[in-house]
């Protein structure tokens, strides 16, 4: 509870800063809390993902990005108004919804009677793997896995054709660009 | 005393909502195109928040198989997050390589800014 | 960078440890937590790391980008192959139990080739990507 908390806490800092890169460094912090959150509900591999993933790479590409673009946002041209009213509405709608959801913890629930008794009873029989989180990953739904690992594998080729190649300076405008580019660059 | 035993209950749940609906805002409110995406992995953490929360139960372990325990968290919402998160990854770096190349072409990750010249051009 | 004795020295102390432990996760993740995301993302690490501290061309002659272009199409191709060699043995797409006589073992060495495969897609992925940023800047 003190860690969900203090989750809350960071992202009012990532929400209010302007600065992106105390905004990026937020985010790592934000994602370790998360980690920290996901052990104590048992999670423990997707909270090593979580950690490696969210506080290591993500962190490492959004600052890479920072340095090739700029460190700071401009002030907000638009009142928040209403971006804060379609906020608030959706927060009631969605704590609304909450209120018929079974209570936190219950063994009894409706999530607990469907298939994930049966992997947690024939994992060991069936595969010889006591992990089970593994086991369901790799075997019974290897099918998700698969394409998850086709989606990394689409998002590796498209990053690189986006950014492989060399810089645009054959066209014709791009100079230009290059050259505004350079000037709003703030002062390293 | 009810009441707090519906804080207890639900607590996750309010939290994940309150993230969700802070990256919801940022994505709306901010024109900078980092600020979009980070508020975009705000918005894809609490989901991961909102689908772990049922899967815990009191007095259980984490789904790893030993003869020293019997109760067991529910393994499936952490596979489905698992893969979750790996996506998600490619998704943000997907984005920020788009990020980086308008700003190659325009100069700038303001999203006004990015109109004002997409209209001159 | 040239001065950074201590930086150089640690660097170059810790990347062994991170591989050994990268290969922990893939390995032991059939007992532990752990498997072939982590460890994939834990490997890339060690690379940026590498990456940081000598530079980028360093990172690029120890791991060359032809490599991780091909390692990237590898992944997918091994976890497929697990699949429709299950398929050729007269199982269904991906099923381990007809990659051996014994269902069980064709269960675990199927899990362990397909996080292989994951463990080499993330990885060379990761890896690619970031060196797409850095090298963007130059």
């Amino acid at each position: 509870m003190v860690l969900l908390t203090l989750m809350a806490i960071v992202t009012i800092g990532v929400v209010r800063l302007r600065n992106l890169f105390a905004v990026v460094i937020l985010g790592g912090i934000y994602s370790f809390l998360m980690a920290s959150v996901m052990i104590m509900l048992d999670a423990v591999d997707v909270a090593m993902t979580e950690a490696s993933v969210g506080a290591g790479i993500s962190t490492v590409l959004m600052l890479g990005t920072l340095y090739l673009t700029k460190m700071e946002e401009t002030r907000p041209a638009h009142t928040p108004l209403l971006p804060l009213f379609v906020a608030v509405v959706t927060a009631g709608g969605l704590i609304y919804g909450t209120i018929d959801l079974p209570p936190f913890g219950d063994a009894a629930g409706i999530i607990h009677q469907h298939v994930a008794p049966h992997y947690l009873q024939n994992s060991i029989v069936e595969t010889s793997v006591p992990n089970v989180v593994t086991s369901v990953l790799a075997s019974y739904r290897g099918f998700d896995t698969l394409g998850e690992t086709v989606v990394i594998f689409t998002a590796g080729i498209a990053v690189l054709l986006l950014l492989k190649g060399r810089r645009p300076a054959s066209e014709p405008d791009s100079n230009a660009a290059k050259a505004r580019s350079r000037r709003r660059r703030p002062k390293a | 005393m009810a009441a707090l035993q519906e804080l207890v209950n639900h607590y996750n749940h309010w939290i994940a909502v309150f993230l969700m609906v802070a990256g919801l805002y940022v994505v709306v409110a901010r024109g900078n195109m980092v600020k979009k995406l980070v508020g975009l992995s705000l918005f894809q953490t609490s989901v991961y928040l909102i689908y772990l929360t049922p899967g815990k139960i009191i007095g259980g372990t984490a789904p790893i198989l030993s003869d020293e325990f019997t109760v067991y968290s529910n393994p499936l919402p952490h596979v489905l997050i698992l893969t979750a998160i790996v996506v998600g990854i490619a998704t943000i770096a997907l984005g920020l390589a788009l990020v980086v190349r308008i700003n190659e072409a325009f100069g700038s990750i303001e999203e006004d800014e990015i109109f004002e010249k997409d209209v001159e051009a | 960078m040239k001065f950074d004795t201590i930086l150089r020295i640690g660097t170059k102390l810790f990347l062994p440890f991170i591989l050994v432990f990268a290969l922990y996760v893939q390995f032991h993740g059939d007992y532990g937590p752990g498997g072939g995301f982590q460890a994939g993302v834990i490997a890339a690490a060690m690379v940026i790391f590498y990456a940081i501290t000598f530079g980028l061309e360093a990172a690029k002659q120890a791991m060359p980008p032809l490599v991780l272009e091909v390692l990237i199409g590898l992944g997918v191709f091994l976890y497929t192959g697990v699949g429709i060699v299950a398929m050729l043995k007269g199982g269904e797409f991906l099923n381990y139990s007809a990659l051996k006589h014994d269902p069980v073992h064709g269960q675990h060495l199927g899990i362990l080739l397909v996080e292989l495969g994951v463990l080499i897609t993330v990885f060379a992925t990761m890896t690619a990507i970031f060196y797409a940023f850095v090298g963007r800047g130059r």
